[in-house]
Formats: structure tokens, sequence, C-alpha cells
């Protein structure tokens, strides 16, 4: 990452035979799927399926046991690809510095980095604040923000990098149904207008639907289905089709 | 305790690899340091007021009884700026400053923010580590002079009110400028840096590692004091030991 603002477009991704393991648990058992530059790829699964795991790996957090993945064809392990690349993730909590303000949290990138002036990063973090819906909460701490104020915070936060690569964890869980439609229109306006690949881990099968280009469902460590999102509503696996028509049915008193 | 110092000495190595950077992170030094100096001068003013005084309660009688009361400014001036002062200001700057190192970091570490500043390629150690570091490296030494003061005078007036002592006060630092030399508060100086530096990567190592919700940060604050504790006395007998020569 490293503020060329030359290239806006998308960048490839490619997963290849991943897999991790935590301690006798094997979390990832050798996934190999390909995200095309500029696509809405969404990783679908039920809780504790290895998503968030994965999402670690794409972007350098944590080590895979085995296997390999490759941003613009080179390895995200190799040192200089988070300089060449200008990758961002949307943490499922926000993880917003709590010490700093919203302000600040947005221009934090470009402040440490000193890519621009005081001023300029000012109207810079206005500007992503106001593509976010949040004009004017510059002053504020992130404890005095709504869980989904957060997240679209740290949307404008990944925003800043302006990102070719941009990783969504959860980005809907905790919130109300109308907030977590804002958040996927948010995804969905950064794709349009940048061009920007994206990766979202969701079990929000709504959200997943609604903005995704392909999806790609995980359980147990496996991809059990890839595909357009109508190619992988008509899987006729039965482990899909549990996880796609999971419902409370309650039971009628007699 | 064992199975982290290697862990530890790395962080402390990167950590003055990252020394070069200290300039640019000079607004987040002075914070720590306003702190961890400011936040603390009360605490050890009394403490510090107080050391000085039990020393010379404790020694003056005996020497007053066996007519060596001449040389009690001696040597309260030599104990507290030899050992009172760094030791126990380190310890309680272990307690304050060092569990609220960990119990920041470590959140931000369970929370994800310190994962957060590296996918934008900030690194942890010069954002977090580094201004912590070179704030406390600074602060313990100038605390400690200032509790190396306090307590002389602590003990002066102890000497003189104490009517079992009966040492006037300027027979006190009469006696303590002839004993005392810069030297000896030199050692204790570069003891309590000694000290700053151990609380400093103990704490942030602490802080770092720590996994788990509010249970883990609880744990890593504990771990951090005590462990601090024990390598500051460890360390105060290997640095009395080398700077006696």
């Amino acid at each position: 990452m490293n503020g060329d603002n030359s290239n806006r477009n998308g960048v490839g991704v490619e997963v290849r035979g991943l897999k991790k393991r935590f301690n006798e648990q094997e979390v990832l058992k050798g996934l190999d799927f390909k995200v095309e530059p500029g696509e809405i790829f969404v990783i679908m699964g039920p809780s504790g399926s290895g998503k968030s795991v994965l999402l670690k790996q794409v972007i350098g957090l944590d080590l895979p046991d085995e296997g390999e993945i490759l941003v613009a064809g080179e390895s995200v392990q190799s040192p200089d690809v988070m300089d060449k690349y200008r990758i961002a993730m949307v943490f499922q909590s926000g993880a917003l510095l709590n010490s700093l303000t919203v302000g600040e949290n947005v221009g934090l990138y470009l402040s440490e980095h000193r890519l621009k002036k005081p001023d300029e990063i000012a109207r810079i973090v206005a500007q992503n604040l106001e593509l976010v819906g949040l004009k004017g909460t510059e002053e504020k701490m992130p404890s005095e923000l709504s869980g989904g104020m957060k997240k679209r915070v740290a949307i404008a936060r990944a925003l800043v990098v302006e990102p070719q690569l941009i990783l969504y964890d959860e980005p809907t869980s905790e919130l109300d149904p109308v907030s977590a439609m804002v958040i996927g229109e948010e995804i969905l306006k950064l794709n349009q207008r940048t061009q920007v690949t994206s990766i979202v881990v969701t079990h929000d099968r709504d959200l997943a639907f609604g903005v995704a280009d392909r999806i790609a469902v995980i359980i147990e460590g496996n991809i059990v289905a890839i595909g357009t999102p109508d190619e992988v509503k008509a899987k006729q696996d039965p482990l899909v089709q549990k996880f796609l028509h999971a419902d409370i049915k309650r039971q009628t008193k007699v | 305790m064992f199975e982290n110092i290697g862990e530890m000495l790395v962080l402390f190595w990167r950590t003055l690899m990252a020394l070069p950077m200290a300039w640019r992170q000079r607004q987040k030094i002075f914070e720590n340091f306003f702190e961890i100096g400011n936040g603390s001068l009360l605490m050890v003013c009394v403490l510090a007021f107080f050391i000085g005084g039990e020393t010379a309660l404790q020694t003056g009688p005996f020497l007053a009884e066996k007519s060596f009361g001449g040389y009690l400014g001696g040597i309260v001036g030599y104990s507290v700026c030899r050992e009172l002062a760094p030791i126990l200001m380190a310890i309680l700057i272990a307690g304050r400053s060092g569990s609220a190192m960990a119990a920041e970091i470590g959140s931000m570490r369970v929370y994800q923010e310190i994962d957060a500043l590296r996918t934008m390629n900030i690194n942890p150690i010069q954002y977090l580590i580094l201004p912590r570091m070179v704030a406390i490296a600074v602060a313990l030494p100038l605390l400690v002079l200032f509790a190396i003061l306090v307590g002389w005078v602590g003990g002066g007036i102890v000497s003189a009110a104490n009517n079992r002592i009966d040492i006037p006060i300027q027979a006190f630092f009469k006696n303590l400028s002839e004993i005392v030399k810069f030297r000896d508060v030199g050692n204790g100086l570069f003891k309590s840096f000694c000290f700053a530096l151990i609380i400093g990567v103990v704490s942030c190592h602490q802080g770092l590692v720590t996994i788990g919700g509010p249970r883990g940060i609880g744990r890593s604050v504990t771990k951090a004091v005590v462990n601090s504790i024990v390598l500051i006395i460890v360390f105060d007998y290997i640095l009395t030991r080398v700077l006696l020569k």
C-alpha cells in the first residue's frame, strides 16, 4: 500500500491448495478458487467454517500451513506485496482505534505514511465519511457510535487507502436489517465506482445474494459450492441446501 | 515467564531498530511521557518522602545510641539514591504504567486494532511500542531523580524532628554531601533506566501476546506487573554487583 493512485482497478486473487490447522482441528482443508479483478466474491458458510481464517490468510495476517495465495499473480507472503498493491480490510468489529477520533481513524493511513498534508487529509476524511453517510462525525469517539456506524467508519477508513482489493469480514453481523442493507449498498456502490475487487465473508444470505457476482459456500473447511448466485441456489448438494434454507420452524401448540 | 524471554528480546531488538523513527512519533512519545511522568508525580513524591523518612527512623536511633549519628545523612543519602529510590519507583511504575501499557495494547490486540494497523501497513512496533518504550525510558530516571531529592529531604526532616535521633538538618546534609558522590546518583539513574526498559518490554510483550477477551487482558496485566517486578529484583542484584566494581 504505497498510496500510488495510478491504478484504481481491482486485482485478481488466486487461492491454491490452502490448508490451515489449529492444534488437532483442520480448519481449512485445501481450498482452491480464483477471484477475478473487479469481482464481488462472497464466501458464505456457517459460523466456525473457517471463513474469517481464510480472510486473514488472504491479507497476510496469518500464514497457511500449506498452499499459497496469489494477489495479481504474486504470493501474498512476499514482503513487497503489501507495498505494491493497496489492500484494505473491514473487520467484523470495525476494529477502530478507540483512542482516536473518527476523523483520526479514517485519516490514519494517510497521516502515518505522511502521504498528504493535514488540511488535505481533513478534506479526504470528510469526503469519505460523507460517502458512507456519516458527514460531520469527525470529532466523535468510536465509543459514541452504534455498531452500524462503526462499520461504516471502518469502510470509510478502508476507502481512504483507495484499495485495489477490499476484504469484508462479516460486514452485517450484529446489525439491524436496515443498517445491513445500507452496508450492502455501500459495497455495491464502491465496487461500481472503483472496480475494486471485493471479497466478502458472511453468513447473511440476503447480503450474499444481494451483492455477489459469485459465491463460494464453505462448510467444514471445504468449498461445497461455487458459482453465480443462481448456480449456487440451484446446487442440489444437501449441505448447501440445508445452509441456504435453514429457518426456524415454530412448533404449533396443540 | 522464561518461555517468553526470547520473544521479549526480539521485541526489544525490533524496538531498538525502530529508534530512528522516534522523531516521527514525538507526539505520542510526549503523550506517554506526560502520562507516566506527570501522572505519577504526586505518588512518587509521597512515597519518596516516607522512604527517606523511614530509613532515617530505622537507622537513626541505633546510630545515635552508638554515637555514629553524624553518619546518618550519608547512610540515608547513599541507600536512597543507589537502591531504594530506583527499585521502589520502578515497582511503583510497573504497577501503575506497566499495567496500563499491557491493558491498552492487550485490548487493542483482542479487539483486532493491531490487525487493523497491520492491514494499513502501519508497523505496530513503531506506532505502539516505540513511543511507550522511549517515554518510560526517559520518564522513570527523571522520576527517580526527583524521588532521590525528596527522599533526602524526608530523611533530613525526620532526623531533625525525631527526638531519639535529633540531628540538625544542616548536619544531615553536610554528611550526605561528604559521602554521596555524583557517581552514586548516576548509578541509581542508570539502574532506573534499565528497570524502565524491563517494564516497557515486559508490559508491551504481554499486551501483544494477549489472547481471549477481558479475562485474557486481565491475565496479561497481572503477568506484566508480576514478571516486571521479578525481573527488576533479579536485575537489581546483577546491576548492583556490576556497578559496585
